[in-house]
């Protein structure tokens, strides 16, 4: 059987990518894409926590509900995304600076 | 099963809330073809009337029932749920009546913002019940991502939508920050209620992970409130956003964010010590974690807001400064530091959305959220440079208004808990902040105008909307009294568990 310091492993690696990401991608939509990455680590500990150390079903019940909320927030900043592409005709965060100070 | 229907009577301002946003929805498309002047009227009304009740409800419910756990556990309600509900509720009223008069929000329609305003309120007295990690991490997203929509509600707008993006970009990365902390509190105590934590915690000694688990948590509950070093957003979407959707941020979520603070360090990560005391548990020493951010945030706060030429920036950097404040009476670990959060919160909210008031009037005539563009307003609408001097003086935490009273319960609870250099951090920054408030006032009372200057003419609405908000700053300390009752609910936070 896989020991949990395997499953934390991989979720620390997908941590690390995603702020990585976050850190160096210019393009929202890659951005975006790191962000999943955050919320999928999480998940990864959840579930991993709830087979080894509750027991029980909590942390798989939060991994669920942490995918739903990630579903919504991507539709939501993918929309905010392409309503800002109709205004400026692109998605580069360095441009997007009308506000700073 | 009885569990829930039990619950539900608990619930009343939430489900009239939730009522009163599918009603809302529904008469939004039922007036879709109607006039735009009749279909907003309608549904602005029908908001309001849902809040209203709402905030009756809450504030019968406030104090006169014992604290009881809702829905398996998920939610407390409980003396700080009572003493937060009104809080939003009547946020929430300012907020709705402020967009009716803002320019900015003038020929679009408003169905889905007040759909979102309502879902936001009710999200908000869920975060502030919360007493589980799941429902904590929900109630937090919820409202993030109804308040995304709300800043970029004006979608042919280049500057709502950047708000909108850097919000959701910042907002994002600080949550999933948050819930990679609170899958790994998960592992440590094995458990997802905060009283199964907290009695988890206190058999064992976790030191440095412990602590690092509760930066990546701080990250979540820091973009609420906006406290530095997680403030990057708040200048550029305050700015972004529409003006009522600005005043909003600057208090209902902070609140809430607030609100979970409490919750999480008083009730996950400590236990009572005797003498309504309180002990970090778990060998982790966050309260050296939590002062180190309030005086980054005061200061940063209060010495970036100097710079500002614009006013709702200089808004933004003083309620981050605000924040700092705050949190300084998070440190205290006792009672008396949640009273004062709470009081503070409660008359923070007529001085801010005051202010904000003031910026919304001004900018119907001046068309401008500069601060040069105020010159010359004590000629122009003396009455409005007066209400905005009440609300400075008040944020400024000048004697005898209502903010001077805040000020006053957040220092007393340091000094009383032996944190007397935090206490002159926290008057030196007072001081500070005393310079750029000053500074908007100078402007309205002695710089001239350079062009013509017609008076200012209001409605009757705005007249009744700054007499609303004027007159609890300056009668404040008359309800000194009621304002310590209003208090001494909170301390039943520790009722549970």
């Amino acid at each position: 059987m896989i020991p949990l310091e395997h499953y934390l492993y991989i979720s620390a690696a997908l941590f690390s990518l995603g702020v990585f990401g976050v850190l160096t991608r210019r393009n929202a939509v890659n951005v975006l894409m790191s962000i999943e990455l955050i919320f999928n680590s999480a998940n990864i500990n959840l579930v991993a926590f709830s087979r080894f150390v509750e027991g029980a079903l909590g942390g798989q019940v939060f991994a669920l509900l942490v995918i739903v909320i990630a579903a919504c927030e991507a539709a939501v900043a993918l929309a905010i995304v392409m309503s800002l592409y109709r205004v400026v005709k692109h998605v580069n965060l360095d441009d997007a600076a009308e506000l700073k100070g | 099963m009885s569990d829930a229907l039990q619950s539900l009577s608990r619930f009343i301002p939430e489900l009239i809330l939730m009522g009163a946003l599918a009603v809302v929805i529904v008469a939004d498309l039922i007036t879709q073809r109607r006039p735009l002047k009749s279909s907003t009227d309608l549904l602005n009304g029908i908001t309001l009337v849902g809040l209203f009740a709402a905030l009756v409800t809450s504030w019968q419910a406030l104090g006169t029932v014992e604290a009881q756990s809702l829905f398996a556990s998920m939610l407390a309600d409980d003396g700080l749920l009572g003493v937060f509900r009104p809080i939003f509720c009547l946020t929430s009223i300012v907020v709705l009546l402020l967009g009716m008069r803002s320019k900015e929000l003038e020929g679009v329609r408003l169905g889905e913002m007040l759909a979102l305003l309502l879902t936001v309120t009710a999200a908000l007295m869920w975060m502030a019940g919360s007493v589980n990690l799941v429902m904590i991490y929900l109630s937090l997203e919820t409202v993030s991502v109804a308040s995304y929509l709300m800043v970029g509600y004006l979608s042919s707008d280049r500057l709502s939508n950047e708000a909108s993006l850097k919000y959701i970009l910042f907002g994002a990365v600080s949550t999933g920050a948050m819930l990679f902390g609170l899958s790994l509190l998960y592992g440590m105590t094995g458990t997802l209620d905060l009283y199964g934590v907290r009695a988890a915690l206190a058999e064992g000694a976790f030191g440095p992970g412990l602590l690092f688990v509760l930066i990546l948590i701080a990250a979540g509950i820091g973009f609420k409130i906006a406290a530095a070093p997680f403030h990057f957003w708040c200048p550029d979407v305050y700015t972004g956003a529409p003006t009522p959707v600005t005043a909003f941020l600057s208090v209902g979520p902070k609140a809430a964010g607030f609100a979970v603070l409490i919750r999480f360090f008083y009730l996950g990560m400590a236990e009572p010590a005797g003498g309504g005391a309180l002990a970090p548990v778990g060998g982790a020493d966050w309260q050296m974690l939590l002062m180190m951010l309030a005086v980054i945030t005061m200061t940063l706060g209060n010495v970036a807001a100097l710079l500002q030429t614009n006013v709702k920036r200089l808004l933004a950097y003083s309620s981050i400064a605000h924040a700092g404040t705050m949190l300084m009476a998070a440190c205290v670990l006792s009672v008396e530091g949640v009273q004062a959060i709470a009081a503070y919160l409660a008359i923070y909210l007529f001085m801010n959305l005051g202010a904000f008031a003031v910026v919304i009037l001004a900018h119907r005539v001046t068309g401008s959220f500069e601060i040069d563009s105020y010159a010359g307003f004590w000629k122009r609408s003396p009455l409005l440079t007066v209400a905005m001097g009440i609300f400075l003086f008040s944020l400024m935490g000048i004697p005898p208004f209502a903010g001077f009273l805040a000020k006053w319960y957040v220092f007393a609870a340091v000094i009383n808990a032996g944190l007397g250099w935090l206490a002159v951090i926290g008057v030196l920054n007072a001081a500070v902040a005393a310079f750029y408030y000053v500074k908007v006032l100078r402007v309205m009372v002695i710089d001239q105008e350079t062009g013509p200057t017609p008076a200012l003419a209001f409605s009757r609405l705005d007249l009744a909307l700054l007499v609303l908000l004027v007159v609890p700053n300056v009668l404040g300390l008359l309800f000194w009294g009621s304002l310590d009752r209003v208090t001494e609910y909170s301390q039943t936070l520790l009722e549970l568990g």
